[in-house]
C-alpha cells in the first residue's frame, strides 16, 4: 500500500467524547519519524486519552490516526498495535509485580507473541545479551533478581522504560515518565530519552516544565482535546493563550 | 525435554512427587499384602475414601492452574469434572452387558426402563476403553475450548466471568436431569460391573485405581509445573498482574487463557473420570453449582497459585468433610465450610502452603529463589 503521509504518526480530526464531554476534539498533529515531541497541557487537556486512542484502548468516534503511512490504528486492537511497532509507558508505573527485574525484561522482549512458541521458547545467546545491555541501560543490574513489586517508584519507572527498549518500538509513548521522581532522576530520565531517540520516535506526556524544558524538543501544548499552540518551549510558554490556560483567569 | 523436566522440579516439587509415589505404593500394599487384623493395615473402604480425595486433588490442580497464576475464577469446574465422569460412567454401563437387569445386550437398563429401542448415536463406541478415555479430555476440552473463544475473545472476565461459568455448570445439571437428555436422568449411571476386565468392587481394583489416581496426581502436577515455569507460565503470571500492559506489550491475552482454560477442562475431565469408578455412580448433582464453589474453597484453603496447597486443600477440607458430616455435627457442615471460607479469607489470605512459603522465605533467601524458577505465589486474593 502507498503511504498516505510521510510522518511516522498522524493524527487526523480525531474526537472522543464521554458521556457528551469531548475529551478530544477534532485533534490533529503528526509526528515525524525520529522525532521526540513533548506533549504539555493542563488537567483534563486529553493528553492520556489521546495516547488511549494511539495504542488502541479507545476507540475515537471520528477522526483516523494514521502509523508509519499506512496502517489505520484505529481499526486494530492493543495487540495488533504493540505489534507494529507503538509502546507505551503508563502514568502509573506499572510492572509486573511478583515478576522478577529479569523477567519482566524478558516478558517484554522483542520475540513470537504467540502462546504455542511461548510453550517451547528458550532464551538464546543474543537474548540474555540485549537484556544484559538493557539491564545496564536502565541500571538496575544490581537488583535483577528481586521482585519487581518491591522496587522503588523510581526504579520501576526506569524498569518500564526498560521494558519499552525491550520491545524495540519504532515508537515510544511515554506518560508523565518523571512524576515521583527526584531531581537528579529527573535529569537521568531526560539523558536516557534523549539517549533511545537517537533511533527511535519517542512522545512525552508532561507535566514537569523544567523537564521538558531539559528535553529541548518541538513541544504541543493541548487544551480541551485541541492543540492550543505548538513549537519550542520557550515560543509555546510566551503564547498568551498558554499563560492563560495554565494560570486560569 | 530434559530441560523442561530440569526446569520443573524444583526443590519442593521433588519433595511433593517423592511424597506422592510414596503414598501411591505403601497404600495398596499396607492394603492388600496386611492382615485385616494387622495394626497398620490400611481398610479398603478408606483406600476408597483416599482415592476419592486423590480425584478432588486433581480437580483442585486443575482449577489452581487458572485461577492461581492466571487469575481466571472458575466456578464451573465442577462441569468438566462430571463430563469426564459421564464419559467414563458411559464405558462402564457398556462394560454391564447382559448383566443388567433386564439383561439387554446392548441398552442399558435405564433406557430399556424408557422403553428405548436403540441406543443413541452418541453412546456409540463408547464400548472401547480407548474411545472412552479419548472422549475423557475432548468433550470437556471442547466445551471449555468454545466456552472460552466466545468469553474471552469479547473480554468477559472478573466476576462475571465466574457468573456464567456457575450458569455453565447449572445448565448441564438442568440438561442432564432430564430422562430424554439419555445419561439417565436423575438416576445418573451406576451398578457398573468391571473396568478393563477387572471387577470394580474388587480390592485390588479399587487399590489399583487409588495408585492409578495418586499417578495422575503426579503427571497434573508435573504438566502444570511444566506449563508455569515457561515463558508461557511466566506470560499468565504478567495476565493475572496486570492483564493490560500485557496486551500493550503485544501478547494476544485470549489466546493464552484459552490455552490455559482448556487444559485445565481436560484435566478436570480426568480427575471426574478416575472418580466415578470408585464412588461407583455419577448422576446430575456432581454439576450443581456448590459443588464448583467447593472446590475452589480447597484451592484458597491449601493455598492459591501453589499448586502443592490445591493438592493438600483439597485433601484436608474433604477429610474434614467426611469427619464431620458423618456424626452429630452432621446439619452444620455447610456452615462450617463457610466459616472456615471466611476465616481463610481473613486470616491466611495466603492458604496453609502460601503461608507456611511466606515464613520460611527469609530462611530460602528469597531472591535467589524467585530468580531461579520465576514462579511465585500470587497476592492475596482479589
Amino acid at each position: 500500500m502507498k503511504a498516505l503521509t510521510s510522518a511516522l504518526l498522524y493524527l487526523d480530526g480525531v474526537t472522543v467524547s464521554f458521556d457528551g464531554f469531548k475529551a478530544l476534539n477534532n485533534l490533529s498533529f503528526a509526528i515525524a519519524a525520529g522525532e521526540m515531541r513533548a506533549i504539555i497541557g493542563p488537567n483534563g487537556a486529553g493528553k492520556t486519552t489521546m495516547m488511549d486512542v494511539v495504542t488502541g484502548k479507545t476507540r475515537p468516534e471520528l477522526g483516523d490516526v494514521i502509523f508509519d503511512g499506512r496502517h489505520n490504528l484505529t481499526r486494530l486492537d492493543e495487540t495488533e498495535i504493540a505489534e507494529l511497532g507503538i509502546g507505551r509507558k503508563f502514568q502509573k508505573p506499572t510492572v509486573f509485580d511478583s515478576h522478577t527485574v529479569l523477567d519482566n525484561i524478558e516478558l517484554a522482549l522483542k520475540s513470537d507473541r504467540r502462546a504455542s512458541a511461548a510453550l517451547w521458547w528458550r532464551e538464546s545467546v543474543g537474548e540474555r545479551r540485549r537484556i544484559d545491555e538493557i539491564m545496564e541501560i536502565i541500571r538496575l543490574t544490581a537488583v535483577r533478581g528481586r521482585r519487581a513489586g518491591s522496587l522503588s517508584h523510581g526504579q520501576k519507572q526506569w524498569l518500564e522504560i526498560g521494558m519499552l527498549l525491550a520491545q524495540e518500538p519504532k515508537l515510544l509513548l511515554v506518560d508523565e515518565p518523571v512524576a515521583g521522581m527526584t531531581d537528579a532522576e529527573t535529569q537521568q530520565t531526560a539523558e536516557l530519552l534523549k539517549e533511545i531517540n537517537r533511533d527511535r520516535t519517542v512522545v512525552v506526556v508532561e507535566h514537569d516544565m523544567a523537564f521538558v524544558r531539559d528535553l529541548h524538543v518541538k513541544v504541543t501544548c493541548l487544551h480541551e482535546g485541541s492543540v492550543l499552540a505548538e513549537g519550542t518551549i520557550d515560543q509555546v510558554s510566551a503564547n498568551e493563550r498558554v499563560v492563560e490556560v495554565y494560570l486560569g483567569r | 525435554m530434559t530441560h523442561i523436566l530440569i526446569r520443573s522440579l524444583d526443590r519442593g516439587a521433588t519433595i511433593f512427587l517423592i511424597v506422592v509415589a510414596a503414598i501411591a505404593i505403601a497404600v495398596p500394599v499396607l492394603n492388600l499384602a496386611l492382615p485385616d487384623s494387622a495394626a497398620l493395615h490400611v481398610p479398603t473402604y478408606l483406600v476408597s475414601l483416599f482415592g476419592k480425595y486423590a480425584c478432588y486433588a486433581l480437580l483442585a490442580l486443575s482449577i489452581d492452574l487458572v485461577w492461581g497464576f492466571c487469575g481466571i475464577l472458575s466456578l464451573g469446574h465442577g462441569a468438566f469434572f462430571a463430563l469426564g465422569g459421564y464419559a467414563m460412567g458411559m464405558y462402564l454401563m457398556r462394560q454391564i452387558g447382559t448383566r443388567g437387569v433386564y439383561a439387554d445386550p446392548l441398552l442399558p437398563d435405564f433406557m430399556v426402563f424408557l422403553n428405548w429401542k436403540h441406543l443413541p448415536v452418541y453412546w456409540y463406541g463408547f464400548q472401547h476403553f480407548p474411545y472412552a478415555a479419548l472422549m475423557v479430555v475432548l468433550v470437556p476440552g471442547v466445551l471449555a475450548f468454545v466456552f472460552g473463544w466466545f468469553a474471552f475473545r469479547s473480554r468477559v472476565s472478573g466476576v462475571y466471568l465466574s457468573i456464567i461459568t456457575q450458569a455453565l455448570t447449572f445448565a448441564l445439571m438442568l440438561g442432564f436431569f432430564r430422562n430424554n437428555f439419555g445419561f439417565g436422568g436423575n438416576n445418573g449411571l451406576t451398578d457398573f460391573k468391571d473396568i478393563l476386565g477387572f471387577n470394580v468392587e474388587a480390592k485390588t481394583t479399587r487399590a489399583a485405581l487409588f495408585s492409578v489416581s495418586c499417578v495422575a496426581i503426579m503427571l497434573g502436577f508435573l504438566l502444570c509445573r511444566a506449563v508455569i515455569t515457561s515463558k508461557f507460565g511466566k506470560v499468565l503470571i504478567a495476565i493475572r498482574d496486570a492483564e493490560a500492559r500485557t496486551r500493550f506489550l503485544g501478547y494476544r491475552v485470549e489466546s493464552y487463557k484459552l490455552l490455559v482454560f482448556t487444559l485445565s477442562a481436560c484435566m478436570a475431565g480426568i480427575a471426574g473420570a478416575l472418580y466415578v469408578p470408585q464412588v461407583g455412580i455419577i448422576n446430575p448433582s456432581e454439576f450443581a453449582p456448590a459443588n464448583s464453589i467447593e472446590a475452589v474453597i480447597w484451592v484458597a484453603v491449601g493455598g492459591r497459585g501453589t499448586l502443592t496447597g490445591a493438592v493438600l486443600g483439597a485433601v484436608l477440607v474433604n477429610y474434614a468433610k467426611t469427619f464431620f458430616t458423618t456424626g452429630a455435627l452432621a446439619p452444620y457442615w455447610l456452615f462450617m465450610l463457610g466459616g472456615l471460607f471466611i476465616a481463610v479469607t481473613l486470616l491466611l489470605p495466603r492458604g496453609v502452603v502460601g503461608t507456611l512459603r511466606h515464613w520460611t522465605a527469609p530462611w530460602r533467601d528469597r531472591a535467589s529463589a524467585a530468580a531461579e524458577d520465576g514462579v511465585t505465589e500470587p497476592l492475596p486474593a482479589e
